[in-house]
């Protein structure tokens, strides 16, 4: 399948690439490394007037390392984040996502925004960024606004910004020295997607005790507060997660509770911080 | 010999035998190879099909787009041409008439129903997007069991009264064993519908010749001369003025021996438009338009003694033949080879054996390698370890009682297989040796640290190759092999070139031919050029298939070599002034023992063409160019065999299986090239893990194709392919030139069955086994939750 005809785009900056889009009513769209959207073109199962990449601006391959947060470029690549190429606030815990994202080929071109902004429940960062509740800085003609990754994401494949706003970097909290994390997931195959991932972030000198699963039918499930990571590790207590999130389909409901269970298992145990 | 001392023995450098790198490959890896995704010709326009979006309907109107009704074609334009039909001599055979494009009805999703023309393909499927088709839909018949019952939801093809292209039936009695046999052990087991995956999907281009009066096809095919005569019947023109040629072909596993409705429409257009046309098969049009292989459903029942002795097999096993009967295999081939191979390399009393090849409203099945071989070892051998479970006998002491020994060779089997040679029993053996059995049954016994469970497995078949017209001609379809030529040629420089009929898609035929050539004739094998792929420059052969080119082609070129060192001999005999009977060949030259004197082949070459004055007036002037015939001693093939054994672990909280050891020893008789050889069995294997844990094309209840892309439809990769050992035996075939037995499909054979049953070994003390493969997670954690497996609250 080749896609229909569309035009291409590369603009010069992030405020010309705003302004395109708020031009063309809907008719653009943007792509960073086109990973997801450009086989949904190829097949057909997307169509555009123009595409507008951003993938090569300068502006949103930047990280900034403020007290209490790292903001990374929308258009940053895996790649990048798995070789390390940026600080890293989380104990490991960005370089070991990145580094089992598809494969590397596909690393070498997708980009964080990019993943974030098609929001496949499926996607290792849409899980991450939920599990951190990462600030989405969306820049639009009005400026500049934050939102947290929770709100960000309305359903599988929808999120809050306007159709002339771009996510031009993400936020991710510093953690304490003595914060943990673990990130499970299945595949049928290592760089498919998962087939369920679990998640737990506890950062005690912050207050944060957060556990999530992710790659469900709906967008990740998380639940926070010490005593609910505790109910977890009672008897029917990922059952009662299970069932808050919706998840009804036996295998499911296995191989969730499973990712989620093992990670809960991994903050246990002595940290390695190579991840 | 002791093995101590063959060890020392040094391995050729060339010739039979040599583990020659090959000389294809440096082409390949420098991306220098021509396939014909690569041909461009001036004014070429790109092909886009329309193609049904239903799997059974009543076809209606079709609306060509305003202004562009010279670009579309429909089957009412191909005026003349004939639908694809396939005839067999199969009693009770039904045909099927496969029109290029859809007439009357469609049955299967991806059905050709229009082609559409631009200068590139984005152009033809933006005019394709834009065809207006009216479609009835009906049922469709998406089940093989439902649709060879008595009430089939519809009839794939209307005046057929039934959806049967084929039944057949052995017709034994088996009264007296079933009434008394102690061990019976009946199970249902299914094989998935699988998509045949080659990195290089089909591809045509297509253009007329009006110097010539010639269609010329390049095509992605296995065996270009069976093309070139089925286009003929369909188009109408005789087969002098076609000529296919078969560039680089990047993989064909069965995929690729087919006529295409595709390669017809594209040859009508090429006639009709006077201008080259080219289509380009997508990744899409691979998994959800075209053939499929290896849908099997059995119905089987062993009845042993206690000891584990095999008394009789009972079976009923049905095929998912697709909608239409494929050129030029069929769509029997398959079922009626289960019948015929299902007792596998066992001795047995009695065998009895019923098969279905049904007609579905999915895309046709192919013969993919190793054919039904793959469903047939996975059926037998998954029943082999189920009678060893009920006889309370490790799975090895059931096969070592009932295969056929080496002192019964040759041996002709229940169903009048003639086993030509070989040790079963000492390659299963060998492969339990290699694995060291008792090390993972010792450890099986011990928990491991990540709470898996530990299995073992093991799987063994003979594969019969190179077969012929013994065993082809009851089938009377398009394509009956007997005999292969080759044509050599000396130049007057000295360079050998061969051509044959038969076609490369990955084998290293270039290689390999060359060392048969080097054995022969002492020629380098630099010095040699295979020239094949080309209906045009190459003597008929029915092309690549069935593990016949290594003995067929091998025999052919031997055959010619051998002619045309005859003829060199006797032209050296004149220059050197000696009897021709006491010349030797000898690292490309002629030598004279008793003088040491020697001319290189170059030399005599061009004494006969350039000095012919030398000559005396008494010579043949047959010259240095022969096409000569071979046929095998007896042609009912070769049986090369394996055992696979493999060590793996089960998370049954997951439900995944990981492979820690896998272990091949293989018999392929004497090996032209061992390290191609080796090649072909761990890709084999590696097509093998797919159909055993990955690899499957689901169709909805509406038969709709439910993988449409490669993160749906999962092939194995190198995370997925353990590093195999592999272990070699070489007993040679008492019927081939060299004693070489084919043994292409071999790998892609046993895996399904020696991981299956691994699986099973490792969930026995729960009482569930495995019956149907891929075994997925969600098939395993369904079998382990039926029987109450829910080791882990949560769920």
């Amino acid at each position: 399948m080749k896609p229909a005809a569309f035009d291409y785009v590369r603009p010069e900056s992030l405020a010309d690439a705003v302004a395109l889009l708020s031009r063309s009513d809907g008719g653009a769209k943007v792509c960073g490394g086109s990973q997801s959207l450009g086989p949904m073109l190829n097949l057909r199962l997307a169509q555009v007037h123009s595409l507008v990449d951003l993938s090569r601006l300068d502006e949103m391959r930047r990280f900034d390392l403020r007290d209490d947060v790292l903001r990374i470029g929308g258009a940053v690549t895996h790649a990048r984040l798995e070789d390390g190429d940026y600080p890293d606030v989380t104990r490991g815990l960005l370089p070991a996502v990145a580094a089992n994202i598809a494969y590397r080929a596909v690393r070498n071109r997708g980009t964080l925004g990019g993943s974030l902004a098609h929001a496949d429940p499926a996607a290792d960062w849409v899980s991450t960024m939920c599990l951190l509740d990462a600030a989405i800085v969306l820049v639009g003609p009005k400026g500049e606004r934050r939102v947290r990754a929770t709100a960000f994401f309305v359903g599988p494949f929808t999120t809050v910004f306007e159709i002339d706003e771009v996510v031009a970097a993400v936020e991710i909290p510093r953690f304490s020295s003595t914060a943990r994390w673990a990130y499970r997931k299945v595949c049928r195959k290592p760089g498919e997607f998962a087939d369920a991932i679990g998640a737990v972030w506890v950062d005690p000198a912050h207050g944060v005790a957060r556990a999530l699963m992710g790659s469900l039918d709906s967008m990740p499930f998380v639940v926070e507060g010490v005593d609910a990571l505790a109910a977890l590790r009672q008897p029917g207590g990922l059952a009662r997660m299970l069932d808050d999130a919706g998840v009804t389909e036996p295998y499911e409901r296995e191989v969730h509770a499973a990712m989620l269970r093992r990670a809960l298992a991994d903050v246990e145990r002595p940290f390695d911080t190579s991840g | 010999m002791n093995e101590a001392d063959a060890k020392h023995i040094a391995k050729p450098e060339h010739g039979v035998g040599a583990s020659l790198r090959r000389k294809e490959d440096a082409r390949f890896l420098t991306g220098r190879g021509q396939f014909v995704g690569d041909i461009r010709l001036p004014g070429m326009l790109d092909v886009a099909f329309v193609r049904s979006p239903v799997a059974h309907g009543k076809l209606g109107a079709i609306v060509k787009p305003d202004g562009l009704h010279d670009k579309v074609f429909t089957m009412d334009d191909l005026v003349g041409v004939k639908p694809i039909r396939v005839l067999s001599s199969l009693p009770g055979f039904k045909p099927s008439d496969q029109w290029p494009l859809a007439r009357g009805k469609v049955r299967q999703v991806g059905e050709t129903i229009a082609m559409c023309i631009a200068p590139t393909r984005a152009q033809a499927e933006d005019i394709a997007a834009m065809v207006e088709v009216e479609i009835d839909d009906l049922p469709a018949v998406v089940d093989m069991l439902a649709a060879r019952s008595a009430t089939p939801p519809a009839l794939v093809h209307d005046d057929w009264g039934d959806n049967l292209f084929l039944q057949t039936d052995t017709k034994a009695d088996l009264s007296a064993i079933k009434a008394s046999a102690p061990i019976v052990v009946r199970r249902h087991i299914r094989t998935a519908r699988q998509s045949m995956a080659p990195m290089e999907g089909r591809g045509v281009v297509c253009q007329w010749d009006s110097r010539l009066d010639q269609l010329v096809m390049h095509s992605s095919a296995q065996m270009p001369h069976i093309n070139r005569a089925g286009l003929s019947e369909c188009l109408g023109i005789d087969q002098g003025r076609i000529r296919v040629i078969s560039p680089d072909v990047g993989g064909g596993f069965g995929y690729k021996g087919i006529l295409l409705p595709e390669e017809i429409c594209l040859a009508w257009l090429a006639m009709h438009l006077k201008r080259p046309v080219r289509w380009i098969e997508d990744r899409r049009e691979q998994l959800t338009a075209n053939t499929n292989c290896r849908e099997h459903d059995y119905d089987i029942t062993l009845y042993a003694q206690n000891d584990g002795k095999l008394l009789a097999i009972d079976c009923d096993a049905t095929v998912d033949s697709g909608a239409y009967s494929s050129y030029p295999f069929s769509a029997c081939l398959e079922a009626a080879q289960v019948g015929s191979i299902l007792p596998g390399p066992y001795k047995m009393d009695a065998y009895a054996c019923r098969t279905w090849s049904v007609a579905t409203n999915k895309p046709p099945i192919l013969p993919y390698r190793g054919v039904a071989r793959t469903g047939v070892c996975f059926a037998l051998e998954i029943m082999v370890d189920a009678v060893a479970r009920a006889a309370g006998m490790e799975p090895h002491e059931v096969r070592l009682a009932n295969l056929v020994q080496p002192d019964d060779m040759p041996f002709d089997n229940i169903t009048g297989k003639h086993f030509d040679s070989g040790d079963y029993p000492q390659a299963l053996r060998c492969a339990l040796a290699a694995l060291d059995l008792p090390k993972w049954r010792a450890r099986q016994k011990t928990a491991e640290a990540d709470g898996k469970r530990i299995g073992i497995g093991h799987a063994i078949y003979c594969e019969q190759g190179a077969h012929g017209t013994s065993v082809y001609h009851g089938w009377g379809i398009p394509m009956v092999p007997g005999h292969e030529a080759c044509a050599a040629r000396l130049t007057p420089d000295g360079i050998l070139e061969l051509k044959i009929g038969a076609h490369s898609h990955g084998q290293g035929m270039e290689t390999t031919l060359a060392q048969v050539a080097n054995t022969v004739l002492g020629i380098d094998e630099a010095q040699v050029r295979l020239v094949h792929g080309d209906t045009g420059m190459s003597p008929y052969s029915t092309g690549t298939w069935g593990s016949r080119s290594a003995v067929m082609s091998g025999g052919a070129v031997a055959t010619a070599c051998k002619a045309v060192a005859e003829r060199v001999r006797h032209i050296a005999a004149v220059l050197l002034k000696v009897p021709a009977e006491s010349l030797r060949f000898e690292a490309g030259s002629v030598v004279d023992p008793a003088s040491g004197n020697r001319r290189s082949l170059a030399e005599v070459a061009h004494a006969w063409y350039r000095q012919p004055q030398l000559m005396p007036k008494t010579i043949d002037g047959a010259g240095l160019e022969v096409t000569v015939g071979y046929k095998a001693q007896r042609d009912t093939g070769t049986f090369s065999y394996a055992a696979h054994a493999c060590a793996i672990a089960v998370d049954t909280e997951l439900g995944t299986v990981e492979l820690l050891d896998y272990v091949i020893c293989e018999d392929g008789g004497t090996l032209l090239n061992p390290m191609v050889v080796d090649g072909q069995i761990l890709g084999g294997l590696a097509q093998g893990i797919g159909t055993a844990l990955y690899e499957e094309m689901p169709y909805d209840d509406e038969g709709q194709p439910l993988a449409s892309t490669l993160a749906d439809y999962l092939l194995p990769g190198a995370t997925e392919v353990p590093m195999a050992r592999l272990e070699h035996m070489e007993t040679p075939s008492p019927y081939t030139e060299f004693g070489q037995k084919g043994l292409g499909e071999g790998g892609a054979i046993a895996p399904p069955a020696a991981i299956v049953n691994a699986i099973n070994d490792a969930l026995a003390p729960l009482g569930v086994e495995m019956m149907e493969c891929p075994v997925s997670p969600r098939r395993l954690r369904a079998a382990l939750r039926a029987a109450g497996v829910h080791e882990r609250e949560g769920a």
